[in-house]
């Protein structure tokens, strides 16, 4: 098992590496004159010459590799073009409302998704089935951000213009400040998120138990009396779990960008919109350090994943 | 049980060609071993597969050597050896006078059209997305022999020689039977003429009422084209009308090669006496005076083969002797040069297996 | 009487044929197709280009935009666009973006795939390893990384897409070359002496053709909402060339007075996808049918 941990580790490690390397390819590789995109257009040849030096954009590229990873271990992202502000500090900021936007989805996704995939499973070809698999299909075909409009329109607007002012979007509230208010603002881009994703899992879930539930083994439980619900439950339901958990591994890599969108499109402060306000001001190292910051919490993500997984089921440790 | 319909001879008819009886194939001491893959990034083998140890072979031009045994002894590993897919990992295989153990695949190209295999599942031995035409043509486009219409014509011809309506060229293997696949899989050995054919099991996956026929087939291509055989099978039953030689194996080790009648007559090593009384008889009331052997035990697993003989964890004649040595392959007592036995202890003709003791000797 | 022999492609397009829900969806597919096809002409047809801006009649007293009418059968956007026009116009870069983008995906997968699964080994290894690692990295952060710097455009929309989508096929096609390989027709073409590359492509990606065409279908709709939501972050073809993503983020400030500015573009995206959504799930259907009748080795009729 421990073999198997530092295996993983290592694997994880030259990932974040790779992905460090791809960005730093990008930025300082890539021919354009990064200086002068700070000092702006109308810079004179001196300032750039200055701001060159400082950034140490005059040194020779393999200089500059190794003086980015060693930044990068002490965890130092750089500054801000704009304000100067350490991108530690802002990430640090912006943080707490990425991982809640994250941590509810994935957890709503998963309620959602495989309840409504048993429900579909054990009441095949009815109207229910139909029902959730036309809504699924439609869910998880749209991209989140048209169902992040999609909820604000129908959830936060229509209701408002009847007098309820339920789910207000635009502001986030901490956690440590008011639970309550924080789900409230979360709700819809919480759901903006699930939905899409739930839908993929209840489509899984609802063909992994079809195939259980044909199995001998649950006609056999059946003919010896078991009720429905306990077949379901404890039977078929758990051999259908093992390709959600996979997909669920897989689907923690894609998080990221749909609390990107989702930020932009409910306005939530969090890591995702401070990116795409840093690529609109080219305000590279804010865009750099959420970049190898996200490939770190993917990674990591995966490797927990990887290890629950490990603990299941010891065949995989071996390979 | 089996009755060849118009055939009285065996399979074994001397060619025109020149040479017969010389050794075409020539195994020596011929040794292949799995590595089984242990786990991590770095790739440890720790345990091998013993598939085929220490084997000593020859294939005569013109004849039908059968190679019997359990699932599991080597039979096709050997096969495998002989063509060329596995390389082997240790031993020399000569094919023709030219020793081609450590050929690379460009070199080994020429030598493919003289060696073919016919496979054992008519149904995993095409490619169920192409057309039969374009599989027949393969041999011809892959040696860069024929093209376009004289292609096609080959394919009908080799059509027509397999006994298949030449007309059915464009359809998939899908919508033929077994039989028709088989001799689809035939007729793509002989397609190039080829000297050796390894037929491997080629009848066992079919039904008992079209196995005639097959073997019928391929007696008579043996006739028209001068092939030799190497009959793989671990029904005895088969063997015995199709072969001129037949060589029994174990556990990956050879441990009895004798000339066909001489094998059933007078079989010499206690496995092969319990192969034979294994064999389903048509005669019930023979069947009953039959030598009756039941094995002890389980076959041994190629990752660990016993020491010394390795069937001697099973062998009700088993002594001190057999753990501890090795026996060679050599003629028995009044054996004829061509009949050899591994076996210290080898039956003798009026000896019964399952009654013979500890000790006593004939 | 002839018997024609059909082979599996054939069988399966007969399947798909009388699949209801294919049809539905290829008719459909066939009108936004149209739709992309015809856009200049349909805007002729109403004599608004796609950028044209119509400040005057396209735009309220207040300066918001006005509602379907019968100038403007789908309404106007924020700048008095016709956005029945710029929806034509954005199916285009949809389309193309998701059709290109796919199978750019596809190649470079299935080639990668087969040739991991066939040698095996270390370059097997080092191919999956390759494929981990794209798999593992964030689609969205590293395309927005890409395009700070190299600036949004059509080009870059393509080949992020392509870039962060190939692995996935790779691995099913390496998946199941790993299986094929090991087949006796396969061992069959190799004693014959056929050389690898033949073994690879005449061989293996027969079979492996009906998995790649069913992930084809499957994966045009993912890249049109990929490329969707590029546009809407802007990092994908640059304004004032309407694609339906970039449409979306400008209505976003105007869904409260504008329903049409949202809800046409937001239609015309959920509408293509599911499309082509459903007539992936048929194909799939189609090439693989659910309990197939078991064994069609049980038959042995005369030889």
């Amino acid at each position: 098992m421990i073999r198997f941990l530092l295996r993983r580790l290592a694997w994880s490690a030259l990932v974040v590496w790779l992905a460090a390397t791809s960005v730093f390819v990008i930025y300082f590789a890539v021919p354009r004159d990064v200086a002068r995109l700070i000092a702006g257009r109308q810079a004179s040849e001196q300032t750039i010459q200055i701001v060159r030096r400082r950034l140490g954009l005059d040194q020779p590229v393999g200089v500059q590799y190794v003086s980015f990873l060693g930044r990068l271990l002490r965890a130092d992202l750089g500054e801000s073009f704009l304000t100067q502000e350490p991108v530690t500090a802002i990430v640090a900021r912006d943080f707490p409302v990425t991982a809640s936007l994250a941590l509810g989805s994935a957890l709503l996704w998963l309620v959602v998704g495989v309840g409504a995939g048993v429900i579909a499973a054990t009441r095949r070809r009815s109207h229910i089935d139909h029902a959730i698999t036309g809504i699924a299909l439609a869910l998880y075909s749209m991209p989140t951000f048209l169902l992040g409009q999609l909820l604000l329109f129908v959830l936060f607007f229509q209701l408002y213009r009847a007098g309820f002012e339920f789910f207000p979007p635009g502001s986030y509230v901490a956690f440590s400040d008011s639970p309550l208010q924080w789900a409230r603002f979360l709700i819809l881009p919480w759901l903006s998120i699930a939905l899409g994703t739930a839908a993929t899992y209840s489509r899984l879930t609802r063909s992994a138990m079809l195939d259980v539930l044909d199995e001998d083994y649950i006609r056999t439980a059946r003919s010896k009396g078991l009720t429905e619900r306990r077949i379901t439950y404890r039977h078929a339901l758990r051999s259908s779990l093992a390709p959600v958990v996979t997909q669920f591994g897989i689907d923690l890599g894609g998080l990221m960008g749909g609390a990107i969108v989702t930020e932009v499109v409910f306005g939530l402060p969090g890591l995702g919109r401070e990116a795409v306000q840093a690529v609109a001001m080219q305000d590279l190292p804010i865009i750099m350090g959420i970049a190898i910051l996200s490939a770190v919490l993917v990674v990591t993500a995966n490797l927990v994943v990887d290890l629950w997984h490990a603990l299941l089921d010891p065949r995989v440790r071996v390979e | 049980m089996l009755v060849l319909a118009h055939r009285g001879e065996r399979l074994s008819a001397a060619p025109k060609t020149a040479r017969p009886g010389e050794p075409l194939v020539s195994l020596e001491r011929v040794v292949k071993e799995f590595p089984v893959k242990g786990g991590g990034l770095v790739f440890r083998s720790r345990e091998k597969v013993h598939a085929v140890s220490d084997v000593s072979l020859e294939i005569r031009r013109g004849e039908t050597l059968a190679l019997v045994g359990e699932t599991g002894c080597g039979k096709s590993t050997l096969a495998r050896c002989v063509m060329g897919l596995h390389a082997v990992t240790s031993g020399k295989v000569v094919f023709d006078g030219t020793d081609i153990t450590r050929a690379s695949h460009a070199a080994l190209k020429p030598f493919r059209r003289r060696m073919q295999m016919v496979f054992q599942d008519p149904y995993g031995s095409l490619n169920p997305r192409r057309r039969v035409g374009s599989i027949l043509g393969d041999p011809f486009d892959i040696h860069g022999l024929a093209t376009g219409a004289a292609r096609l014509s080959h394919v009908h011809a080799l059509m027509t020689l397999v006994g298949l309506n030449p007309e059915h060229y464009n359809r998939f293997p899908g919508d033929f039977s077994g039989g028709q696949r088989q001799r689809i899989g035939i007729a793509r050995a002989i397609a190039l003429h080829p000297d050796l054919v390894v037929c491997d099991e080629p009848v066992s996956a079919l039904d008992v009422s079209i196995r005639a026929q097959i073997l019928n087939l391929l007696a008579d291509l043996q006739h028209e084209l001068g092939l030799t055989y190497l009959f793989i099978s671990h029904d005895l039953s088969v063997v015995r009308h199709v072969s001129n030689r037949v060589a029994v194996m174990y556990l990956g080790r050879v441990v009895e090669v004798a000339p066909v009648d001489d094998l059933y007559a007078h079989a010499r090593h206690p496995y092969t006496r319990a192969l034979l009384s294994a064999m389903p008889v048509a005669d019930p009331d023979g069947a009953a005076a039959r030598e009756h052997v039941v094995l002890s035990g389980d076959p041994p697993s190629p990752l660990d083969p016993p020491s010394g003989c390795r069937f001697h964890p099973r062998c009700p004649r088993a002594q001190a002797r057999c753990a501890a040595e090795l026996p060679p392959l050599a003629p028995a007592a009044g054996d004829v040069a061509e009949h050899v036995t591994a076996c210290h202890f080898p039956l003798a003709d009026h000896e019964l297996l399952a009654t013979t003791a500890i000790g006593q000797r004939a | 009487m002839t018997v024609r022999s059909r082979g599996p492609m054939a069988l399966a397009f007969e399947r798909l044929r009388q699949d209801r829900a294919a049809i539905a969806a290829g008719f459909t597919l066939a009108g936004v197709l149209l739709m992309a096809a015809l856009a200049p002409i349909i805007a002729s047809l109403v004599g608004h280009g796609p950028g044209d801006q119509f400040l005057d009649i396209g735009l309220s007293p207040s300066g918001l935009p006005i509602a379907p009418n019968r100038t403007f059968l789908l309404g106007t956007d924020s700048l008095g666009r016709d956005v029945l026009v710029r929806i034509a116009y954005g199916t285009r870069v949809s389309l193309l973006v998701g059709v290109l983008a796919s199978a750019l995906a596809v190649l470079v997968g299935t080639v990668v795939g087969i040739t991991a699964g066939w040698y095996g080994g270390l370059v097997d290894r080092g191919l999956s390893r390759l494929m981990d690692v794209v798999l593992s990295l964030p689609f969205l952060v590293f395309a927005l990384a890409l395009v700070a710097v190299v600036g949004p455009s059509l080009t870059i929309s393509v080949t992020v897409i392509a870039f962060f989508t190939w692995a996935s096929v790779g691995r099913i096609v390496r998946a199941q070359a790993l299986s094929i390989r090991e087949l006796e027709y396969v061992q069959a073409a190799r004693t014959l002496g056929a050389s690898q590359a033949r073994l690879m492509f005449v061989e293996i990606l027969p079979n492996v053709t009906a998995s790649i065409i069913v992930y084809t279908t499957l994966l045009i709709p993912g890249a049109i909402a990929g490329e969707a939501t590029l546009s809407f972050l802007g990092l994908s073809v640059v304004p004032p060339t309407p694609s339906w993503g970039n449409m979306l983020a400008d209505a976003m400030a105007y869904y409260r007075v504008a329903w049409w500015f949202v809800f046409f573009p937001g239609a015309a995206l959920l509408i293509t996808t599911v499309a082509f959504n459903v007539l992936g799930d048929s194909v799939r259907d189609a090439l693989h049918p659910r309990r197939e009748t078991a064994a069609a080795g049980s038959r042995e009729d005369a030889a």
